[in-house]
């Protein structure tokens, strides 16, 4: 199933997935345009991460399938799918933490993708590339931070680094599993220039978060995901006017907070 | 930087040396007495491998040839586990496939050392890796397993086939005449190794080992793929390990079923450990340490084994952050007890 035509990139389709007798995806299907934000919403346990999992390659969907760019990427290996544009970020950052955190993106930007950029930095120039890219991000060149061991830094700092790591990688399409969880709002305002100049650039973002009211500002529509099923998928100011959507969030009849 | 170490009233407090901090910088090079600094335990060590075999009696050269062997098979053990987070058992294996690929290429096919040597270290390398393939798909234990199991198969089969000399050997191979250009091959390839693997683990190939040894799925969500990575640290581990193996059958003129012994599989991680893993000089350090003792021991008989494992256990009870990290620290830092 081809969607390039119309500017579709990534499209699922269909897409379910069993953990033994846990069913985390239950046929699941949405399709997100080139350049566009979409939110991934949902309760704990609804099947956010899981979703990521299948689409980057971690792990194999039990049905349906992922298609990129027309292709069908599912049962594709993790690392092929991050070469052919699609980053991700983790939900728990995994930083390299004895490494200094430059050294955390000489990874990426080893890659075969990266690689095969001009301006990704060959044999030597890829620390001053690293710096440049933490720079970027938010990480004060002057303070030295970019040098100290990333198991060091504060949360705040590992979020970005989780960024870096996809800009790196050149990524057309970057998955963000919850990178405003546990930060303040006042870090959260700061990442959100960031993420905004990002797609800006043209790249397309999937954002799964808790923190509704900051994903609002950015992601113009939303899927929301409850017990692996979607219940909606639309304007993000739509969402929590549907009922299903409500019920699920706030349990039945009951008013309550984000 | 300091580190401290919490005991009850009193705290050891660990500082630098003035002169340490004084050459981090590249203001080392402003005066001899801070290069001296700087230059003295490279120096150092490539003296004890470059210009000591000169004044060392022939037998003792022997010596330095096994102790040569045992690091190179150390380090390349010391690569795979501190940089791969692989755990080899290999030893006998690279040493088994290593010997007798040099051997067959000099018996069969009449290659003097100067070409079976290269070409069994990187033909052995490639054999090896091949033999592990299967296992770098796998997380876990499998790895380590089949290095250790590989030695038993191999040499049973050629016992039972009767192949490549069956359970005599390969014997009358060519070897090198002149005894010091033998003791001189080894102290150069050591060296280059020693320095040129260190090298390798600071470079950006070094960086993204590393990486996967902290998170790999993490290097996969990076765009690269952890079986090539394993299989790369795999091939460059294999390639040390049987030119230890080659080498050996050279120093001989003679391969045969105790190239497999378990011997070499244990010795070298001991040295690793003792020596302090993760650093190479370490390894070096404890293969030059273990094998004199073990021919020092010799005369001793079964005794030996005793008089060496309680050497060992002192080792790793009393220093077990291992030599080397002790004596880079006793260089660098100074100690002293503050009242807290
Ligand atoms: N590897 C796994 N094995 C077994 N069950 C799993 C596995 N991964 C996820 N699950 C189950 O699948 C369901 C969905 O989990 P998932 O992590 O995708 O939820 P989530 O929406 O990301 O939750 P959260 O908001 O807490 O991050 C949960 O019931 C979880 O227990
Ligand atoms: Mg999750």
């Amino acid at each position: 199933m081809s969607g390039k035509e119309n500017g579709t990139v990534l499209r699922v389709e269909r897409l379910s997935k069993m953990f033994g007798g846990v069913v985390a995806l239950n046929d699941v299907t949405f399709e997100i345009k080139k350049g566009d934000i979409l939110g991934v919403i949902g309760p704990n346990g609804s099947g956010k991460t899981t979703l990521i999992n299948c689409i980057t390659g971690f792990v194999k969907p039990t049905h349906g399938g992922v298609y990129f760019n027309g292709t069908d990427i599912s049962g594709f290996t993790p690392h092929k799918i991050a070469n052919m544009g699609i980053g991700r970020t983790f939900q728990v950052v995994r930083p390299y933490h004895t490494l200094p955190a430059y050294k955390n993106l000489i990874a990426p930007l080893f890659s075969a993708r990266a690689r095969h950029f001009p301006g990704s930095g060959g044999l030597g120039n890829r620390g001053g590339i690293a710096i440049d890219i933490l720079e970027d991000v938010g990480f004060e060149r002057d303070a030295r931070v970019p040098y100290k061991p990333a198991g060091d830094l504060p949360l705040g700092y590992l979020k970005r680094l989780e960024l870096a790591r996809c800009i790196a990688l050149r990524s057309d399409v970057m998955i963000l599993d919850e990178v405003f969880s546990g930060l303040s709002a006042a870090e959260i305002a700061s990442l959100v220039p960031l993420l905004e100049r990002l797609n800006m650039d043209g790249v397309t973002l999937i954002m799964v978060e808790h923190r509704l009211k900051e994903l609002f500002t950015l992601a113009s529509k939303v899927v929301v995901l409850s017990f692996g099923v979607k219940l909606f998928e639309g304007n993000s100011d739509d969402a929590l006017k549907d009922e299903k959507v409500k019920e699920a969030y706030f349990g039945k009849g009951k008013e309550g907070m984000i | 930087m300091a580190i401290s170490e919490n005991k009850s009233e009193r705290r050891l407090e660990r500082i630098d040396r003035g002169i340490k901090a004084r050459t981090d910088g590249i203001y080392a090079l402003l005066s001899w007495r801070e290069i001296s600094y700087l230059m003295a335990p490279r120096t150092f060590l490539l003296m004890g491998l470059l210009v000591l075999p000169v004044f060392l009696p022939e037998v003792w050269q022997r010596v330095f040839c096994l102790a040569g062997i045992y690091s190179l098979l150390a380090i390349a053990f010391d690569f795979l586990f501190s940089y791969a987070g692989m755990v080899s058992l290999g030893g006998a294996l690279w040493m088994g496939v290593g010997g007798y690929t040099v051997g067959i290429l000099g018996s069969e096919f009449g290659l003097p050392p100067v070409f079976s040597l290269p070409i069994g270290t990187f033909l052995g390398g490639g054999i090896c890796t091949v033999l592990l393939l299967p296992t770098l798909r796998l997380k876990g234990i499998y790895f380590a397993i089949a290095t250790f199991i590989y030695p038993f198969i191999i040499s049973h089969i050629i016992e039972a086939l009767q192949i490549a000399g069956g359970t005599f050997g390969l014997a009358d191979l060519p070897v090198i005449e002149n005894g010091w250009v033998v003791l001189y091959v080894m102290a150069v390839l050591l060296t280059g190794i020693f320095f040129g693997i260190r090298r390798l683990v600071i470079e950006d190939v070094g960086m993204v080992f590393r990486s996967m040894m902290e998170n790999d799925q993490a290097v996969s969500a990076s765009g690269i793929s952890i079986t090539v990575l394993r299989t790369i640290a795999v091939y460059i581990a294999s390639c040390i390990g049987c030119l230890a193996g080659g080498y050996l059958s050279v120093l001989y003129g003679w391969v045969g079923m105790s190239f497999f012994a378990l011997d070499f599989s244990i010795l070298p991680i001991a040295a690793s450990v003792i020596g302090g893993p993760g650093t190479f000089a370490g390894s070096l350090l404890g293969a030059f340490i273990l094998v004199p003792l073990t021919e020092f021991l010799r005369p001793f008989g079964p005794m030996r084994m005793v008089g060496y494992s309680v050497i060992l256990a002192l080792f790793v009870v009393l220093k077990p952050e291992g030599i080397f990290p002790y004596l880079t620290r006793k260089y660098n830092q100074f100690q002293r007890w503050v009242e807290v």
